[in-house]
């Protein structure tokens, strides 16, 4: 039979070691990139004669040096562009000409040279004296963001809270068996696991490939959060019963039975979770991909977390496998002299 | 739950039938139509990441107003908004600044509806009417203010109203108005008629006491930025105060579509500036029509592709699994749209979320009842067993969900973090459903195919069968289909 308690130190270090870098990432700033919704920014309005679709406007955007760009159609290729602050965009349009003032002029130029001729706000085509036509901008304007930069805070405090409810309902739920309240503990540090996981790594991409954070990652954590707990307690829930199946097993054996009994459900669970967010990535739309990087990072990190972390720091605790290490470690040469002979 | 754009989310090449249903009236004898008897189909309320809205701007009416913080009052502008729009908290609405204007952008709604719901400044005032030292009342005749009377006015709307004052408690003398009130809601007279019932604060029932006092056997009315409220008949709604009144009173004869409108609108309160609406267009998905329609075909695909997994790994329960949670995602939908709840990307996440916990719920279910059928139990006790024991893991682990949902909600909705408490509210409706898929349609379904017995070769249920004691011999041709345990 498999003994994945054996081993346990060997998982905590595999987990240290892929923590250890999105940690690092996350304590060098800017430790997550906000996305355009928490900022200010620029919004322009382009109106095309030809059809242009949004799909094609967004790589242009990108393509531009403005991927964080969102587009959104307003009628008859007619679109909002809300970008970051655009440099030297001034309020008012200039009559065509030659001269180019700054970005936004700069990136209305070339969607005109992309797309094609461009229609003013009444509808009629957008030409200088001599009626050729130009480049134009139905309105243009400097924004606020939408969303308060304190969601973030917010809602890790709201995590926070939700995590110590948790904490004290699993410690409640399990009172039949010995120690409960180590149950709730372990279960929460799982989660705190997943959860600096997900965004050391989205810290490491958005250093990386320029991922930002916007509402949809928050979405896409809460989501990964939500997974985790669910995971983990399913895996508590059969130590629980086989602890009052068999009270008379050691911890690590019964631990152990409980992994393997439940590894079946945890891998068809979160097999089914990748497979559809995997689907969902392949063929998807572009603009949910932060989401679903999310949730396909948390969702192994979830299962893996509930089985590798959680139900084994049990046993750890179980075993006084910390204060162990401790008088290993502090009365050094000694120690380690006895225990080796 | 059909959508009504089914060429959206379906293969094109069907003719799916689309449209709001069936209108079926129901028809008096005399012909008159009956309100509320139709079977017309609603259609879902989808955010504006997913199918986008009407976009307002708005521009803060500075005529009347002298001195103001400008960034302040578009800031509270703003938030009263949000709490016009978020009726149940989760409408997702966006508002930003644009210079020193509002752009606003309301999901699945018209420029109407929307100009109903924030085209109005909600400004309630408290008004009496205007009389002279002998206690005669201002009329308005012939265009000219003369006094007279209050036995002989015939029509209130003749006389002139005047913004009821009082004095604060630190002496100053202010009107009373929606703003020194802390809550409304709407309850029902003896007669079933809507009653408005509001309540002051601290500072408002100071004042109001004065008012009332004064005003015995004289009328007290109520307007609306600036119009008078009415009553049904289209009078105006002006009752005589009979008694002092502290902090709380009604407002009642209104009908209740009107009542309605306005316990939303003082609730969210009003704004600081009058507001005209400068520009207003249809705005297509923020996420982007293109990608929203390829991220449903690509949903549907996971959604088949896990059905045929979990047939062929769980077989015949895996495929009762698969009718159970279409049941449930039906249900689930039609909850969000009857609610109505908006359904954004984030709702959509949670919505998966507690897909997932479902069939989560039904994969526990058929482990327990594999490893029952393995050490020799018949497929009856093995089944009730196995919902049994998979019962306080189903138990827990939603109870955590749903603990999680409530703190959630409430910190979003202290916090105005909309996308954390829409994300919270969908995934309970979610939790709370699975709950009772699992227990009662998974189980009802089971008990219903094992009570047919071709369904009960074992071969449909479990791929390697051990007798007890005996691992190698060949599998039963029948599993027994009760008695022993």
């Amino acid at each position: 039979m498999l003994d994945f308690v054996q081993k346990r130190n060997w998982y905590y270090l595999l987990s240290i070691l892929v923590l250890l870098p999105g940690v690092i990432s996350l304590i060098i700033p800017p430790s997550l990139k906000p996305g355009i919704e928490f900022s200010s920014g620029s919004m322009i309005e382009v109106s095309f004669q030809n059809s242009v679709k949004e799909a094609d406007l967004r790589t242009e955007m990108s393509s531009l040096g403005h991927p964080e760009a969102r587009v959104q159609g307003t009628g008859q290729n007619r679109f909002l562009v809300r970008t970051s602050v655009l440099e030297g965009s001034a309020e008012q349009t200039p009559e065509g000409g030659p001269q180019l003032l700054g970005e936004q002029q700069a990136i209305t130029q070339a969607l005109f040279n992309k797309f094609g001729p461009m229609l003013k706000d009444n509808g009629s085509l957008a030409a200088d004296a001599s009626g050729k036509p130009i480049a134009w901008t139905v309105q243009s304007s400097a924004v606020s963001g939408t969303v308060s930069r304190e969601i973030g805070r917010k809602s890790a405090l709201a995590v926070a809270a939700a995590s110590i409810a948790i904490l004290l309902y699993i410690s409640w739920a399990f009172r039949s068996i010995p120690n409960p309240f180590r149950c709730g503990i372990v279960a929460t540090i799982a989660t705190l696991h997943d959860v600096v996981l997900v965004m050391g790594a989205y810290s490491i991409l958005g250093k990386v490939f320029n991922m930002e954070v916007n509402t949809m990652f928050i979405t896409g954590l809460l989501t990964v959060i939500g997974f985790s707990v669910h995971d983990t307690i399913v895996v508590l829930d059969r130590v629980r019963e086989n602890r009052q199946r068999y009270p008379d097993l050691p911890l690590h054996e019964c631990v152990n039975n409980s992994i393997l009994q439940t590894l079946g459900r945890s891998i068809n669970t979160s097999f089914t979770v990748v497979l559809s967010v995997t689907a969902l990535l392949l063929i998807g739309g572009i603009t949910i991909r932060p989401f679903l990087v999310v949730m396909l990072i948390g969702t192994i990190t979830g299962t893996y977390s509930s089985i590798f972390v959680a139900s084994q720091l049990l046993v750890t605790w179980e075993e006084g496998d910390v204060p162990r290490l401790f008088r290993r470690i502090i009365p050094k040469r000694t120690r380690a002299a006895v225990e080796e002979g | 739950m059909w959508p009504s754009e089914p060429w959206h989310y379906l293969p094109g090449a069907i003719p799916w039938p689309e449209g709001q249903g069936i209108k079926i009236p129901f028809v008096k004898f005399d012909g008159s139509e009956v309100r509320g008897g139709t079977l017309e189909r609603r259609a879902m309320t989808l955010g504006l990441d997913l199918k986008g809205g009407t976009r307002l701007v708005l521009e803060p009416d500075l005529t009347n107003t002298s001195d103001i913080d400008l960034d302040e009052a578009l800031d509270r502008a703003s938030e009263i908004i949000e709490r016009r729009i978020n009726e149940f908290g989760v409408a997702e609405s966006e508002i930003q600044r644009q210079g020193d204007r509002l752009a606003v952008q309301l999901p699945g709604i018209t420029a109407e509806e929307a100009m109903q719901k924030i085209g109005r400044t909600a400004l309630l005032e408290f008004r009496e009417l205007k009389t002279d030292a002998n206690g005669n009342v201002a009329v308005i005749q012939n265009g000219q203010e003369t006094y007279i009377p209050l036995s002989s006015l015939s029509n209130l709307e003749d006389a002139v109203w005047i913004t009821a004052e009082a004095t604060t408690r630190d002496g100053q003398t202010v009107p009373l108005t929606g703003k020194y009130l802390t809550d409304t809601f709407l309850s029902a007279d003896n007669a079933g008629l809507p009653v408005l019932q509001f309540r002051f604060n601290d500072e408002g029932g100071h004042l109001f006491e004065q008012i009332s006092g004064r005003l015995i056997g004289q009328p007290l009315a109520f307007f609306l930025d600036g119009e008078p409220i009415r009553d049904e008949n289209g009078q105006m709604n002006a009752p005589i105060v009979r008694a002092q009144i502290g902090k709380s009173g009604i407002i009642e004869n209104m009908s209740l579509d009107e009542a309605q409108l306005l316990v939303k609108l003082l609730k969210a309160g009003a704004f600081p500036v009058p507001l005209k609406v400068m520009q207003s267009e249809n705005v297509d998905a923020t996420l982007g029509q293109d990608s929203v329609q390829a991220s449903v075909i690509a949903g549907e695909t996971a959604m088949l592709v896990i059905m045929l997994f979990m047939v062929l790994y769980y077989r015949l329960p895996g495929l009762i699994a698969g009718v159970a949670l279409s049941v449930y995602a039906t249900i689930v939908l039609a909850v969000f749209k009857l609610w109505p709840v908006t359904l954004t990307l984030s709702g959509i996440a949670a919505f998966v979320l507690s897909v997932g916990m479902a069939v989560d719920a039904n994969i526990l279910i058929f482990e327990r009842m594999k490893e029952e059928l393995r050490i020799g139990r018949s497929l009856v006790v093995a089944m009730e067993e196995g919902f049994q024991r998979a019962w306080s893991s189903i138990r827990d682990s939603n109870v955590a969900t749903l603990i999680t949902c409530a703190i959630l909600f409430w910190f979003g909705d202290q916090f105005g973090a909309s996308v954390v408490k829409g994300f919270a509210l969908t995934l309970a409706i979610g939790v709370l459903i699975s709950m009772f898929s699992a227990i009662l349609v998974t189980r009802t379904f089971l008990r219903v195919v094992i009570s047919i017995p071709a369904a009960r070769r074992p071969v449909l249920w479990v791929s390697q069968l051990r007798t007890k004691g005996d691992s190698g011999s060949p599998e039963p041709a029948s599993l027994p289909s009760g008695g022993g345990s």
